[in-house]
């Protein structure tokens, strides 16, 4: 469904308008679960966007995304928040995404020599070492409980359950209201992202990953490209720390652990390496199954009551398998992610219909929206790591 | 000086078993250039494997078991799952994730199958311990050194002196030129994966013994602590490997032997010392300690 929307979203303007108005209209029809479901994959959203930046289109393999996310979501918390210096909660947000960009600058001593899977581990360092310092330093991060996050306002409106606010007859609470937040940010995100892509940095950044040598050769400052990639996909993860945060109402330090690190990771290849929609797809994808799975579980066959105990499935059991069965099976698959997917039941589509006796597959044309097909929306990008 | 002593006692032992499951992720990296992100899990399965059956069957013909069934698995998933498209170099990254959604599998299949439980291994150290000059360690730990040392020479000699490590050389240093040479790719793979599998079930064995209360359903997150050890030795190299192990055994457990006096940097440092370590030496050589500079060739 949002694979589909995505992929309108990359066509023309009247489908992007389409899906502007499809979006912004789900929350008078939708329940809070189904918007946080929305809320959380579009703050992953802007997270995986920027992860494929850096190890998609740069090449350099990052496990340490989930601490960028901790700077900007505690970032965020501890600015605007008490203790704190309590600083307007819009500056904070700025600020807690240049703050996350900073970070992905100091590690660039790091970033800017070590390659390949020694970054990999390296930046595996960044999420444990900034596990441990959450922990720790109570003063800031509120230690192992975290800390409750204040409600951003803007320009005098609270994104949250504060103020009484009813729209055509639909109560907004905070998700209904963040959700317009989520989808300005993934918008600012992906114009922001493909504007980098397709213009001069992109293209410096796709010959950094293929030939170091090459791109030296023709000019590409090889040691600043790298650290300026890390910085860029700090701020985005910074940016989805934030949204995240908001989301939740409340951070804790486990949740920035390795596993974070690695669903992201998880996303990108899912989605398909390289591409802004790709991202996109994979992080709805990695965030919603297991959410809906959890939900569902139990209307599932051979799947035990919560609570029953004995060597028997739970639900949440069952949703675990299916997603590890899912990612297993999608790449099984589809290796180029479901952004490869979807361009390859494009074209097969289009030869169908090129063909002379159209003989109509009723599968096949439901499951893709009969486009007349743009120029794919990025190439397909030859592997990284 | 008994308690320096101590902690680089058990440093050495520590270092020892993280050895055998660095090596393991180093030979399967050297094979396939994949990170395998199932390595914790499969070294849970051997442990949960001997203690399920040590009862049965005695320490040792379990040990035997498990360790031969988790070469199997792992040899299956790399045959099956990630060789599934052919031994194509070129997706080891998209092999890289599928090793995730394996691990997520077994995980939770054997987190559910153990619960809150601590299983014995049935070992037969048992909580004895030996005094060794003035300082006294477990047996479990000495145990630990020797089988370590023995099956890590071991292991160097199948590199160096077996047809098939020298196919595993060759087949790192350049595919194609193996593959034009009659290496056989597939089977080679298959090979180095099953020999990491074996190598974690026994590290589970070590892992789970006294000192430590036993068997887990966390156990596996140690192969985590392996991955600086395999970085910091160059990962390329098994030797690298072995010396990285022993500095992050001894940095974990010096740190956390003196963590009274290391308070200013929180409690349980010791558990991210060894990350530590590694930022700092990749600053100074990028490719590890024993990892040679690649030369390019324009």
């Amino acid at each position: 469904m949002s694979e589909r929307l995505s992929r309108a979203l990359t066509s023309r303007p009247a489908r992007t308008v389409a899906a502007v108005t499809v979006l912004g209209a789900l929350p008078f029809y939708l329940d809070a679960f189904w918007l946080r479901i929305g809320l959380f994959s579009m703050a992953a959203a802007i997270g995986a966007v920027g992860l494929g930046l850096l190890s998609g289109t740069a090449g350099q393999l990052s496990l340490g995304h989930a601490f960028f996310l901790a700077v900007g979501a505690y970032g965020y918390v501890w600015l605007a928040g008490e203790p704190g210096p309590g600083l307007p909660t819009a500056v904070a947000a700025v600020l807690a995404v240049l703050l996350a960009g900073a970070a992905g600058g100091l590690f660039s001593p790091v970033a800017g020599r070590v390659r390949g899977i020694y970054l990999g581990v390296a930046t595996l360092a960044l999420v444990f070492l900034g596990h441990h310092v959450l922990l720790t330093a109570d003063s800031v991060t509120g230690g192992f409980n975290g800390r409750s996050v204040p409600p951003l306002e803007l320009g005098g409106f609270s994104f949250s359950t504060d103020s009484e606010l009813t729209l055509l007859g639909v109560p907004f609470g905070a998700e209904e209201r963040l959700w317009y937040l989520g989808l300005a940010l993934f918008a600012l995100t992906w114009f922001t992202a493909r504007g980098l892509l397709r213009g001069r940095p992109g293209r410096a950044l796709v010959a950094l990953r293929d030939s170091e040598t090459a791109a030296a050769v023709m000019g590409v400052n090889v040691a600043r490209h790298r650290s300026a990639a890390f910085v860029v996909s700090s701020m985005y993860a910074g940016l989805a720390g934030v949204m995240l945060a908001l989301s939740f109402r409340r951070v804790v330090p486990d949740y920035f652990g390795l596993v974070l690190s690695v669903d992201y990771l998880a996303m990108i290849v899912i989605g398909g390496l390289g591409s802004v929609a790709g991202a996109t797809a994979g992080a709805v994808f990695v965030t919603a199954l297991p959410l809906l799975m959890t939900r569902y579980a139990d209307q599932l066959p051979l799947v035990a009551a919560p609570g029953t105990t004995g060597g028997t499935v739970g639900p949440t059991e069952a949703a675990r398998y299916l997603y590890g069965a899912a990612i297993v099976l999608v790449l099984l698959f589809a290796p180029d992610g479901l952004h490869g997917l979807v361009r390859r039941l494009r074209t097969r589509l289009r030869r169908h219909r090129s063909a002379p006796p159209p003989t109509p597959t009723t599968s096949r044309t439901a499951t893709t929206s009969p486009t007349p097909s743009p120029a794919p929306a990025a190439p397909a990008k030859e592997p990284t790591p | 000086m008994t308690t320096f002593l101590d902690n680089v006692f058990n440093g050495l032992a520590l270092g020892a078993v993280y050895a055998l499951v660095a090596l393991g992720f180093v030979i399967i990296f050297k094979a396939s250039g994949v990170m395998n992100f199932a390595h914790g899990s499969l070294l849970l399965l051997g442990g949960y494997l001997t203690a399920v059956l040590h009862d049965d069957l005695g320490f040792a013909a379990a040990l035997a078991v498990a360790v031969l069934v988790t070469a199997a698995v792992a040899g299956a998933v790399d045959r099956f799952l990630l060789q599934a498209g052919g031994p194509d170099p070129h997706t080891a990254h998209v092999q890289t994730i599928v090793t995730i959604g394996v691990d997520i599998l077994i995980l939770t299949d054997l987190s559910r199958r153990i619960g809150g439980d601590l299983l014995s291994l049935g070992d037969p150290w048992g909580d004895s311990v030996s005094g060794l000059g003035p300082v006294t360690v477990a047996d479990s730990r000495i145990a630990a050194i020797v089988v370590s040392t023995l099956v890590i020479a071991g292991v160097f000699a199948l590199f160096r002196y077996t047809s098939w490590g020298l196919s595993l050389r060759a087949s790192a240093e350049d595919v194609e030129a193996a593959s034009l040479m009659g290496v056989r790719l597939v089977r080679v793979r298959t090979l180095a994966w099953c020999l990491a599998g074996a190598l974690a079930a026994l590290a589970a064995v070590f892992l789970a013994a006294f000192p430590a209360p036993g068997l887990e359903r966390t156990t596996g997150q140690i192969a985590l602590k392996a991955f600086p050890a395999a970085i910091l030795g160059g990962m390329a190299s098994p030797p690298g490997a072995l010396a990285g192990s022993l500095l992050i055994g001894m940095t974990e457990a010096l740190v956390a032997g003196y963590q009274s006096d290391l308070h200013v940097l929180g409690e349980g440092f010791g558990d991210v010392a060894p990350y530590a370590v590694m930022v700092l030496v990749l600053l100074v050589r990028p490719t590890g300690l024993f990892g040679g500079k690649a030369a390019v060739r324009v």
